[in-house]
């Protein structure tokens, strides 16, 4: 009974030394994971301003307007005016074939955003 | 100290008397003083001892603790607070309105040179003056052979030159990172914008500083670290900026014009939605200022800010707002305009004869200087002074351009009638074509001052300056100058469009007016039953050729122009077409 008394306080400092130093190299290992993840960031953010900066590079108006003046054949971009707008009034109606009466319909339901 | 005798008398008689040895006394005594002296001595040693001890435990306790507590600290490098390895995007991006990049930054390296280090130094200069044409090889070795150890050869260079420069294979030549400005959009906005430049340099970086416009405004808001992620937002629409540089491009090539300006303002919160100026420049790489001849002829000057010019008749509507404002005129009310109008020597003449007498509306439909003359005549120096001064005539625009901020408008120096006279219909006092919208935003939105902005979000609700009546009767006259007057090229399909022509005669530099250059405005808005916008346009001595003589009104330059911004710039605002309109011109 004594012995336990004696043994177990230095079994309980020994296994609280082995948590220990297992806590001290886990915390390190999650400094390192950290600095990794914040030169990541910086990193992908420099690519990003970069990725950003292309893109307002390349769709700059006075590029686009001589891309659309190239595929003018195609595309016939012009600028926008006036006349382009429309009421919906003038927009015409769909127009859906008549069913026969007692044909069977398809009715399907999508989303359902009302 | 008394010391005890060893062969006391005293005893020494006894012990004789008894018949005993008196020696065994003295030995005795020996032996007595003998462990005395050494129970003293004993003590001391000890007493060493113990600060030895003592003196040691401190040492190495001192030791101890400190090892302690090394072992126990964690170990630290020091590293940045952003923790980025780079000091990238330090400066804050710039956008428009919408969200559209108009200045970032990029990575790039500087190149410089360590003479020492050089192996080959007549090689390698040879070899970057064939990288770089501008550079010269002769130069370039002579600053490697001389006394300098350390030499910049480039500020900034693109990825492929860096690979040309790395492919020298010198060890002397060597990259410093840098971050640099940039303007994707190009020309787009750049007086606006300004452009950015290199401060203070070192080796591993070099601050960014911006030269001029809302760069050098705001220069401390978009430098400070903690922004770094917020972009400074504009009021600039970038596709209605690009139609209005695009258009006013066109118009300023077709009349022949030396130089252009247009200001698109949101005639409520005074947004400034484009501002042009041209000539203008690369904001990538802007050009130094001018050392010699006219600074109005760089293109770095800025016409539609800095230009204060005579704006002409544009200031008739003003000098009629006012006269309606103190209940002096009606709109209908005739006016004389027999002319020419004498006052001392001067005379005021009128472009065409309009007959004996006009009402208020056409005087500033036909723009009539002599009848806005007997206008301003009625209203007085002092009244006109108090209601240019509450339009923002007296004092520079407090836009957020360093530029606009010196632009302070020519005011006569001695306010006589005869200036009161000229001054109502645009001559005596100068201004910039930007003083002019804010002034046009007053008429348009019903008669509240406006501070014209750059920054998104506008600039909040002015102090009313003339009643709402007066501002809808005035814009009603606007509207005939369109309908009926001398501005009938900006009828434009879709949109009701009020303004008034201005046409200056440009003040030579040796005194007295050029005969046949002028500077043309047309001041508008539209619609104009509720304006939402205020845009002026303004082209620096337009000729128009395609009749039999050369005219250079407004009607016939600045007009068309502004015609075509407005439909094109319309739509891209979302501006709903009044069907009214499209009826009108069929």
């Amino acid at each position: 009974m004594r012995l336990i008394w004696l043994l177990s306080p230095a079994l309980f400092v020994i296994a609280l030394a082995f948590w220990a130093y297992k806590e001290n190299y886990r915390t390190k290992a999650a400094y390192d994971a950290v600095a990794q993840v914040r030169a990541d960031i910086s990193s992908t953010r420099s690519e990003l301003s970069k990725l950003r900066a292309e893109w307002a590079y390349l769709n700059r108006p006075e590029r686009l307007s001589r891309l659309a003046d190239q595929q003018f054949s195609h595309l016939g971009l012009m600028p926008m005016r006036a006349q382009q707008f429309a009421t919906v009034a003038d927009l015409p109606f769909p127009t859906i074939p008549a069913a026969a009466v007692g044909a069977s319909m398809d009715v399907s339901f999508d989303g359902g955003q009302q | 100290m008394i010391r005890a005798p060893l062969r006391p008398l005293v005893k020494i008689l006894a012990a004789r008397a008894k018949g005993q040895n008196p020696d065994d006394i003295e030995r005795q005594n020996i032996q007595a003083r003998t462990n005395a002296m050494r129970e003293t001595a004993r003590a001391q040693a000890a007493g060493r001892l113990l600060m030895l001890g003592a003196a040691f435990l401190m040492c190495f306790g001192t030791v101890g603790m400190r090892m302690g507590q090394l072992a126990s600290a964690d170990p630290a490098e020091p590293t940045l607070r952003s923790s980025g390895a780079r000091m990238l995007t330090q400066r804050a991006d710039i956008v428009d309105r919408h969200g559209r990049i108009l200045a970032t930054n990029m990575e790039t390296y500087a190149l410089y040179a360590q003479t020492r280090d050089l192996v080959d130094p007549a090689r390698a200069a040879a070899g970057l003056a064939q990288i770089f044409p501008d550079l010269n090889a002769d130069d370039l070795l002579q600053d490697f052979t001389g006394k300098r150890s350390f030499v910049w050869v480039r500020k900034k260079l693109s990825a492929s030159q860096r690979q040309a420069v790395h492919d020298l294979g010198e060890p002397g030549l060597l990259f410093g990172p840098r971050e640099m400005r940039v303007y994707p959009n190009g020309r787009l906005a750049s007086h606006v914008l300004g452009g950015a430049g290199f401060g203070r340099e070192a080796v591993y970086a070099a601050e960014i500083k911006g030269l001029a416009g809302i760069e050098s405004f705001y220069d401390d808001t978009l430098r400070d670290p903690a922004r770094a992620d917020d972009p400074l937002q504009l009021s600039l629409d970038l596709s209605a900026q690009a139609a209005i540089e695009k258009v006013l491009a066109g118009g300023m090539r077709m009349m022949q014009a030396k130089g252009a300006a247009g200001i698109l303002m949101n005639a409520h919160s005074g947004e400034i939605i484009a501002l042009a100026s041209l000539p203008d420049f690369d904001p990538n790489n802007r050009p130094l200022p001018p050392r010699s001849g006219d600074p109005s002829d760089s293109p770095i000057f800025n016409r539609a800010v800095q230009g204060v010019y005579e704006l002409g008749s544009t200031f008739k509507i003003f000098a009629a707002a006012q006269a309606m404002q103190m209940g002096l005129f009606d709109a209908d009310d005739m006016i004389d305009t027999k002319g020419p109008l004498r006052w001392g020597r001067f005379k005021i003449r009128d472009f065409h004869n309009y007959g004996p007498k006009l009402s208020l509306q056409q005087v500033i439909e036909k723009s009539s200087n002599i009848g806005t003359a007997r206008v301003a005549q009625k209203i007085g120096a002092e009244a006109q002074q108090d209601f240019l001064r509450q339009l923002g005539f007296f004092e520079p625009v407090a836009l957020e351009m360093p530029e606009a901020r010196v632009a302070r408008p020519i005011l006569p120096k001695n306010w006589s009638e005869l200036s009161t006279m000229t001054i109502s219909y645009g001559h005596g006092l100068s201004a910039s074509p930007l003083h002019l919208a804010a002034a046009y935003a007053a008429i348009a939105n019903g008669g509240k001052s406006v501070r014209p902005t750059l920054i998104k979000g506008g600039s909040g609700e002015g102090t009313q300056i003339i009643s709402a009546k007066v501002a809808q009767k005035a814009r009603a006259m606007l509207r005939g100058v369109v309908t009926q007057g001398t501005a009938s090229m900006a009828q434009v399909p879709g949109y009701a469009v009020a303004g008034k022509t201005g046409t200056a005669d440009k003040p030579a530099r040796t005194g007295g007016y050029h005969e046949d250059k002028v500077i043309t405005t047309f001041a508008s808005m539209f619609p104009a039953d509720n304006p939402e916008y205020v845009l002026v346009i303004s082209l620096d001595e337009p000729v128009e050729t395609s009749g039999l003589e050369a005219r250079r009104t407004a009607g016939w330059t600045a007009v068309p122009v502004a015609a075509e911004v407005i439909s094109r710039v319309a739509p891209l605002l979302g501006l709903r077409p009044d069907l009214r309109e499209f009826a009108a011109l069929n």
